[in-house]
């Protein structure tokens, strides 16, 4: 059976009417694609690529505008139902039921897809066993990490056994190894099932676990090759941010001793201290849940420490909190300016508010604007940029009042290749100018970018130094991020269990 | 001073993006006219205890020279309208169970022969009791126009009440009512304001943008209340030239008072929509609790049924309440005229209300996780 087709795409184009402007946006454009039975298949592409579209179009979600499409040998525009019955499909964000267990949305999810009773044991056995979750299944859906909770969703998924398993983007927001973990599941399923997956992605080097990708770019198709092919897209050369270690002055802008935060019983950030020079850039890595966002907003004066001592810009943050925001930038990592207010409103609010008089505020306007390329777009609603130029605005708003200290809280999750690396370039040469940047990511590779990195687990700091350092203290030969950040949570996680 | 001017500037900035926050969202926009007149419209011409048309229906068992006039009398006031003449008593049951009349009068037979023989005679008035106050409000009648008949039959009158219901002489609802609206309403608008304002922000995430600037959390609380009070005041003044040009209600009192109660109670409401603000997670939650505040604050209000008449204990918890007070103080100043010096009373509760909910928003601001 292996090689046969079972999903065919002829000549698929799909438009959409943006209702606010009325144009016609052209989402999908010619799309001649076979997806071969028994194996693992990737559709890879930036954000707004068509990926979502032709994967919803595949489940008989979306109609195409024309073209056709057969999936498992029947018409989807036929009968979407009769295809519904035969596949299994994971959205972006599954409808997990956070308020019930695990086992119970596992039954739930039965239930729903008409489970035999007789077949749920074995095969709920084998799913709890495949995705690690045996010793959860009495724990809230709600309580999971991210990346467990996507393992449960594929479980839900998988409750009953599908012909074709449709995944979209499993993996966004996950961290290194609940990544790893997933395509461990999904490759195991391919070889022991004969199942056809096909996963889309926005991670290139997800790519090279799959026998073919194809790869999406503003609605056409760019390629469609095995990845062993398809080598130089996936992977271009690096380039890397510095040459050598910079030397910066031994003045700290941050100091941090001995920061501790609780939530109830739970240890949220377990006696951290690190310190951060002027005009560093400084990274924050870590697994979800492992407490880095607790510590960022810790940073920022946006949660007060259970204990420990933290000095931002040299002022305390327990007596001076307001004073020592006057002195930092802050983005967000969801959007958050005002979507309903135009570019220059939210720039006079931000500027207002930190205390810029008419005359600066109107010169500062002007050069954030040039400098992030936005003088045409002074009067867009914030929330009707392209996700680029957001962050683009987010930015701009950040540095208006020209802070000493940029905090980046994952500014380039959801951003395309091309973009993320653009944005570095100005981080860079934020930092060449004197600004201390902390930046949190789950991008590996731009750990690179970073002076020092600080990698936490489970509230603990497990190493602090530049990525050379970390990369000899994991005892990874490669210069591959990824594996020393695994090898390091989990030697870390391996010495607590003993 | 030099503090106080950034103190101000940094004011002016939070109040305008408020504004424009709220004046942008499509959502907010479309609560923010269309109901006041909606409301004022409806609360003008449906919220009414006064009866225009009684329907009912007649037995008369006297058929006499007597029970005629009666009848005459009752029909002529021009409010009865007989909708089904009976036979017998066994058709009253049907009468009212069907729904056709809400009032049955019953002349017995005996009717003409007491009243030739000096005696006293009865009328029996059944009413429909699935609807007390109207039925109550229809009996009535019924018995004004039996009194009169007493009256006349005895040649002259020898003792006579005459009600005269000052403030209101015809004793229309909607005067009652109208007025009484203008609180009540802008309770609903500036809670759901009020609430929305932080929980929205929240959900955005941009209320953390906000936290992490240097501004002071009294400023992000002062801009927060103004500008629910604002439109609060907007709206009421709406609601208001409605009531004076369409429904032709005048204001006795001064509008500088009748406004001043209004600020006032606006800053309790936006102190009661800031504190559902602060401990909710999101807007769902915001728009639950503000129903669930919005049930007992208007039950406890007097606005539709007086506060004298309830039970003890729930006429403490009415203390507790801003609209009590000024629904009390809007209906004085619009129908009695009261100066400022007689409604004072109620500016205190109001005040108390929103001088402990606004500090405890702000609070939450700052230290809720």
């Amino acid at each position: 059976m292996t090689g046969k087709n079972v999903i065919i795409s002829k000549n698929i184009c799909k438009s959409f009417i943006d209702k606010r402007s009325k144009k016609e946006i052209v989402a999908l454009e010619n799309i001649n694609i076979g997806i071969p039975h028994g194996r693992l298949t990737a559709l890879i592409g930036p954000d707004g690529a068509g990926k979502t579209t032709f994967i919803r179009m595949v489940c008989g979600l979306l109609v195409p505008s024309s073209g056709s499409l057969e999936v498992l040998g029947m018409d989807v525009l036929a009968e979407p139902q009769a295809v519904q019955d035969r596949i299994s499909y994971m959205p972006q964000r599954f409808g997990l039921y956070e308020d019930l267990t695990v086992m119970e949305n596992m039954v739930l999810y039965a239930d729903l897809h008409n489970v035999p009773q007789g077949e749920r044991q074995a095969r709920f056995a084998r799913l709890l066993h495949m995705t690690g979750l045996a010793q959860f299944t009495e724990s809230l859906a709600g309580k999971l990490s991210g990346g467990m909770k996507q393992k449960l969703g594929l479980a839900c998924t998988l409750v009953r056994a599908p012909e074709l398993l449709v995944l979209d983007e499993p993996t966004v927001g996950v961290d290194p190894l609940s990544r790893r973990e997933l395509w461990e599941i999904l490759q195991q399923l391919v070889k022991d099932d004969e199942l056809t997956v096909l996963v889309s992605t926005a991670y290139m080097d997800e790519a090279d676990l799959c026998s073919k990708v194809i790869i999406f770019n503003e609605g056409k198709l760019l390629a469609e090759d095995t990845p062993e092919n398809l080598r130089e897209y996936l992977h271009p050369p690096k380039e890397v941010a510095f040459t050598g270690v910079r030397s910066l002055p031994d003045k700290f802008v941050i100091e941090v001793r001995n920061l501790v935060r609780k939530f109830g019983d739970f240890v949220a950030v377990d006696d951290v201290s690190f310190q951060v020079r002027e005009g560093e850039i400084f990274g924050l890595l870590g697994p979800n849940g492992a407490g880095k966002t607790t510590t960022f907003r810790m940073l920022c004066g946006l949660l007060p420490a259970s204990s420990g001592y933290l000095a931002v810009a040299g002022l305390d943050l327990r007596t001076a909190r307001t004073q020592a925001r006057a002195n930092i930038g802050y983005v967000a990592q969801k959007f958050s300016l005002y979507p309903t207010l135009t570019v220059d409103e939210n720039m006079n609010f931000y500027g207002g508010v930190y205390g810029l008089d008419d005359e600066r505020l109107r010169e500062r306007m002007a050069a954030v604007k040039e400098q992030f390329d936005m003088a045409e777009l002074s009067d867009k609603e914030a929330g009707e940029l392209p996700g680029g130029y957001k962050q683009r605005l987010s930015m701009a708003v950040a540095l208006l009042h020209e802070p000493r200290i940029i905090f980046l809280d994952e500014p380039t999750s959801g951003i395309d290749p091309v973009a993320r690396r653009n944005f570095w370039k100005q981080i860079t040469a934020l930092a060449a100018e004197g600004k201390t940047i902390i930046i949190t990511t789950h991008f590996m590779e731009e750990a690179e970018y970073c002076d020092r990195i600080m990698i936490q687990d489970q509230g603990r700091m497990l190493a602090l130094g530049t990525p050379k350092e970390i990369r000899e203290q994991a005892g990874v030969a490669s210069d591959d991020m990824n594996e020393a950040f695994i090898a390091i949570v989990e030697k870390s996680r391996g010495e607590k269990e003993v | 001073m030099d503090g106080f001017r950034a103190f101000l500037r940094k004011l002016k900035f939070m109040i305008k993006k408020e504004l424009l926050a709220t004046i942008k969202d499509p959502r907010t926009r479309t609560i923010l006219f269309l109901p006041v007149i909606m409301q004022t419209m409806l609360f003008g011409y449906a919220a009414t205890f006064n009866l225009d048309e009684v329907q009912y229906a007649c037995l008369d068992q006297s058929r006499s020279k007597y029970s005629t006039e009666l009848i005459a009398k009752m029909e002529g006031s021009g409010v009865f309208r007989r909708v089904q003449t009976l036979n017998s008593t066994s058709e009253i049951a049907e009468a009212i169970d069907s729904d056709v009349a809400m009032l049955v009068v019953n002349i017995p037979a005996d009717f003409a022969d007491k009243l030739v023989a000096g005696e006293r005679a009865e009328v029996q008035v059944i009413t429909d009791g699935r609807n007390s106050s109207t039925s109550g409000i229809a009996a009535g009648y019924v018995n004004s126009i039996v009194a009169d008949y007493n009256a006349r039959r005895n040649g002259g009158r020898i003792l006579e009440t005459e009600t005269i219901a000052w403030y209101n002489p015809n004793l229309i609802t909607r005067w009652m009512f109208l007025p009484a609206l203008i609180p009540m309403m802008s309770l609903s608008q500036v809670l759901m304001l009020a609430g929305l304002s932080v929980a929205r922000e929240r959900e955005q995430g941009t209320f953390d943008q906000l936290l992490v600037t240097p501004i002071e959390p009294s400023i992000i609380l002062i801009g927060k209340a103004i500008s629910p009070i604002l439109i609060g005041l907007i709206q009421a003044t709406f609601a208001l030239i409605i009531m004076c040009v369409w429904f032709e209600i005048k204001v006795v009192g001064s509008l500088f008072t009748l406004y001043l109660v209004l600020l006032v109670f606006l800053l309790s409401c936006v102190g009661i929509g800031l504190s559902i603000s602060a401990v909710s997670a999101n807007m769902q939650q915001v728009m639950v609790y503000c129903f669930m505040a919005m049930m007992p604050l208007s039950l406890l209000s007097g606005v539709t049924t007086p506060v004298r008449n309830m039970p003890q204990v729930l006429q403490y918890f009415t203390l507790a309440n801003p609209l009590r007070f000024a629904t009390e103080a809007v209906r004085r100043i619009f129908l009695e005229g009261s100066s400022l010096a007689t409604v004072a009373y109620a500016l205190v509760p109001m005040l108390l209300i929103a001088g402990i909910t606004l500090p405890v928003a702000g609070w939450f601001f700052r230290n809720k996780l």
